[in-house]
């Protein structure tokens, strides 16, 4: 009789500790257990080139999942066989500790259309076998202007510990790179939410709640894909960067670094294997080399040095210098590139030919100060605020600079050198575009920016008269068109164009390039603008170790104005995808 | 002899069958709502089954009140025999259900000899105390244990049966102990099995099937693994904390038909209950089976002769223990062992067993005035 009492009375206080006191506790877990929240995500926004064309496609994929309870784990051998998995592999991923076993275990993912029929056809022999649908990126032109369009990927740990990342579902892609990454707020809109009442088996029972989600903003880019597909085609596997700009606006209407990569690799989740490899390239395709790498700009930089020259009355188009092959200062000597020399010649001739004895003479009669201060009014040395990751600043030294960082007096010969764009002066090949957009458009250097229809953003006054630009223009026409010009490559039947090459020593052996390791190569340069009359594209062009500028850089240069010039009905053909 | 006058329906003990049958109604109701479809139309017909069980019930428990029990004393030896055999059939040509052989298929029925066998053996255990004189000493106990207990136990210990094993080994020492036990036999008890609880225990785990050995892995550490072994009892606690003081209410519940609770209709039916009447329906459940236990524990006391006494204890026992293992069980107070709720846990054969071994019960309060017979 007492047993019996204390019996009940231990299980009535044991009822009141489950019921009263850890109730509401206990509640919470059943409702967990009910309710399951799944994201919906939303369309992504596509992204547009210029002319409306679409960069990138939103496409389902497959994948395989395993619900572990429901499976019958002597089945692994078959479907390790049957999914083309190693049975480890699959084993450890269905054995993954600390989930409820009714949640489904991802096993494949990307699944192709006839992998996903054969297992459906075999489904009924493993419960528990599903298949589930992912949305993905699909970049419909692949690495063709990769640089510029970005990736996807998932939330990385920091990122998913950033408040600005809150509402995106934990497991959905995100923008990792280029303008995916830039314009991702916008793109991505916002997850919808479905709230589903799921039994045991996490069998939907029926909808609770569902809020719909808002499909991402279109994004129309200021890249024409007609040109940068041209241009990376042009690029046959070297490895370099072009940036080409809309002279009056500073639309970014191309920019490519070659080697590029296949961003479709990230958008179903790139495998660790793929990154590395990526990653450990030699050729370092994840580099965008248009903003992170910098250059000695070469000859290409004469045009800044014969811009001074003019301003500051040192130099005018009678100016005349006899080139004997190259000239003596001290005990050092200076050579041309042309080893015979150009003899006599003034300012236009100098330019055309591209003699280096010509500029050593206007660099000693303005001083590494005055070329410093035309270069950085023409945009050299400091970012241009582009919004792709990491740019490189670029590198114009004064006397001041010399002082301060290598602790020496500046020495005449440092002159000679850096008013042809060789020695400490470097350059990104967007700092170079930015710099033709300069000149041809009158003396505004404007931001470059990927959108189309973008204000123009005003970064500085070059404060050059016109007449001067007049006069380099019509100087950059006939490096391209008349005879004995170093940029003939560039010559087009389409438009006139005008540009300067350039050859930026890697060592300092003046040898023909063909006889060096490509690695000992010159880098080849070439900036441009078109047409000449009424400058609407301002290109830069860079090719590593590709030899001379004339014959490496400048061809690219004219695809790049020719596509872009071209009528909309030839652009269409240039861009049928055949794939 | 088989006939039902007027003063045994005076006598009838009203209140214990009330009890029981609301138990019963409160059963399929909790039934019904824990084996619903959420999702679809066609319901579970489980409750209809345990509606004809409880009118097969019933008529069982009215044919057992119809004679005098005296005569089951007369038959206990038989019936035993009988009980013993049937066991053997299972263990020969049973039906295997959770592992276990537990089931003879008699055409479309199945049922589970065992049920019955509780209480024949109670009847035969109470025919064997009422025979002793005085108080039971330890040869007694050694001879009482060996010639009745030793073999239904390792029988069901066989089949596998654990629960009903257990049950009967306690509803024995019970029962003695009611009986009244020679001090010197009660501390060779409490030594023998102190000494023997290791070895007893390594036999009995080595015995033990894989899913055996779980629960009580479960049972001593639940959070192991929470979604595996433990999960019965976790999913449980919840299920019977969730309910709160009031309820989520009837047809709310979500453990039960969302299958997040197992064996929801049987073993852990009440959890289910728990979880929709919450606290409220908690305590009026508790006092329903503590009426029905206090009721019997009073026949066995008004009983008139030994015979009676003793089986109206081991009846109210049985019910005792059935009744606090299932919930210990379904609290996480005690390890699982397949043993269901008397008359709430879905199972015709248990619940016919339960109404004669009622029937059985209210015949001893009954028959209590020898005067009348």
């Amino acid at each position: 009789m007492i047993v019996i009492i204390i019996g009940f009375l231990v299980v009535i206080m044991r009822l009141w500790q489950l019921q009263i006191l850890q109730g509401a506790e206990l509640r919470k877990i059943s409702e967990s257990n009910r309710l399951r929240v799944f994201g919906v995500p939303a369309p992504r926004g596509i992204i547009f080139d210029r002319n409306n064309v679409p960069l990138v496609k939103n496409t389902s994929y497959f994948c395989a999942s395993l619900i572990p309870e429901e499976f019958d784990f002597r089945n692994v051998p078959m479907l390790a066989k049957l999914l083309k998995l190693s049975e480890e592999e699959l084993s450890r991923k269905i054995n993954r500790k600390g989930q409820s076993p009714f949640t489904p275990v991802r096993l494949k993912e990307g699944l192709s259309f006839n992998e996903v029929s054969f297992i459906e056809a075999r489904r009924s022999d493993f419960p528990g076998l599903i298949i589930e649908i992912e949305v993905s990126r699909q970049y419909i032109y692949g690495s063709v202007g990769a640089h510029v369009i970005g990736y996807l990927g998932r939330l990385s740990p920091e990122q998913s510990q950033n408040p600005a990342f809150r509402d995106v579902p934990p497991a959905a892609f995100i923008g990792q790179w280029g303008v995916e990454k830039i314009y991702d707020q916008s793109l991505r809109g916002t997850a919808g939410q479905r709230i589903i009442e799921v039994d045991a088996f996490g069998r939907e029972i029926r909808l609770l709640k569902e809020t719909t989600p808002v499909k991402g903003q279109d994004l129309t880019l200021s890249i024409d894909i007609a040109l940068q597909k041209e241009v990376e085609k042009a690029f046959e596997g070297r490895a370099g960067a072009m940036v080409a700009l809309k002279v009056d606006t500073g639309e970014v209407l191309g920019l490519a670094s070659a080697p590029s990569f296949d961003p479709n690799k990230f958008a179903k989740g790139i495998t660790s294997d793929e990154w590395s490899g990526l990653m450990l390239d030699k050729k370092l395709p994840m580099l965008n080399r248009a903003v992170q790498s910098q250059y000695p700009p070469g000859s290409t930089f004469k045009i800044i040095t014969a811009i001074a020259g003019l301003e500051e009355g040192t130099l005018s188009d009678e100016t005349a210098v006899t080139c004997r092959g190259g000239i003596s200062f001290g005990k050092w000597h200076f050579g041309c590139w042309k080893k015979g020399g150009h003899n006599t010649v003034m300012l236009h001739r100098a330019l055309v030919e591209s003699c280096d004895v010509y500029f050593y003479e206007a660099g000693k009669r303005l001083g590494i100060d005055r070329i410093h201060d035309y270069a950085t009014r023409l945009g050299l040395g400091k970012e241009t605020g582009i919004m792709l990751g990491n740019e490189k600043k670029g590198l114009i030294p004064d006397t001041q600079w010399k002082a301060e960082k290598k602790k020496s007096p500046w020495f005449l010969g440092e002159t000679f050198v850096n008013a042809i764009g060789q020695g400490y002066v470097a350059a990104t090949p967007l700092q170079m575009a930015v710099m033709m957009q300069a000149v041809s458009n009158g003396g505004r250097v404007l931001q470059p920016t990927l959108l189309r229809d973008a204000a123009p953003a005003l970064l500085s006054e070059a404060g050059v008269r016109p007449s001067t630009l007049d006069e380099i223009k019509r100087h950059l026409a006939g490096v391209v068109n008349e005879p004995g010009g170093t940029g003939g490559a560039a010559r087009s039947a389409l438009a006139t164009v005008g540009g300067k090459t350039g050859t930026a020593q890697v060592v300092s052996i003046r040898k023909d390039s063909k006889f060096l390791a490509e690695k000992f190569r010159d880098h080849a340069w070439f900036v441009a603008f078109a047409p000449v009359e009424k400058p609407a594209i301002a290109v830069s062009v860079m090719v590593e170790h590709g030899g001379h500028g004339g014959s490496a850089a400048a061809p690219i240069a004219k695809k790049a104005i020719e596509a872009y010039l071209l009528p909309d009905d030839k652009k269409k053909e240039l861009i049928n995808v055949q794939n | 002899m088989f006939r039902i006058d007027r003063r045994l329906l005076q006598n009838f003990d009203w209140l214990s069958f009330a009890t029981v049958l609301a138990i019963t109604l409160i059963g399929i109701m909790t039934i019904f709502s824990a084996t619903r479809q959420p999702s679809e139309a066609a319901q579970s017909p489980l409750y209809i089954k345990q509606i004809i069980w409880m009118f097969i019930g019933i008529a069982g428990m009215t044919a057992f009140l119809s004679f005098d029990y005296i005569w089951l004393s007369r038959i206990s030896v038989h019936l035993y025999l009988a009980g013993i055999l049937l066991l053997l059939i299972v263990m020969i040509s049973g039906k295997t259900g959770m592992g276990a052989q537990r089931w003879i298929n008699l055409g479309p029925i199945a049922f589970q000899p065992s049920e019955f066998f509780k209480l024949m053996f109670i009847i035969m255990v109470a025919q064997y105390l009422s025979l002793v004189s005085g108080e039971i000493d330890l040869i007694q106990l050694l001879r009482i244990f060996l010639v009745i207990v030793f073999v239904p136990f390792i029988l069901l210990f066989k089949q596998p049966d654990l629960g009903t094993g257990v049950v009967i080994l306690l509803i024995f020492f019970f029962m003695v102990l009611a009986r009244g036990l020679q001090k010197k036999a009660l501390v060779f008890l409490l030594i023998a099995s102190l000494v023997s609880l290791p070895f007893v225990g390594n036999i009995v785990w080595s015995g033990l099937k894989g899913y055996q050995k779980n629960r009580l892995i479960a049972f001593v550490d639940p959070e192991a693994d929470p979604s595996g072994i433990g999960y019965q009892i976790n999913q449980s606690k919840v299920a019977v904390g969730s309910g709160g003081f009031f309820g989520k209410g009837y047809l709310n519940g979500t453990q039960g038909p969302f299958r997040f609770l197992p064996e929801r209709h049987t073993d852990f039916i009440f959890s289910a209950f728990a979880e929709e009447w919450g606290a409220m329906g908690t305590l009026f459940l508790l006092s329903l089976y503590l009426i029905l236990i206090l009721r019997g524990l009073d026949t066995a006391r008004k009983a008139k002769d030994v015979f009676g006494r003793t089986l109206a204890l081991g009846i109210t026992f049985m019910f005792s223990i059935y009744f606090f293992v299932n919930i210990g069980m379904t609290l996480g107070m005690m390890p699982v062992v397949g043993i269901p709720l008397p008359f709430m846990s879905y199972g015709g054969t248990a619940l016919l067993s339960n109404f004669i071994s009622m029937g059985v019960l209210i015949n001893v309060r009954t028959r209590r005035f020898s005067l009348f017979y």
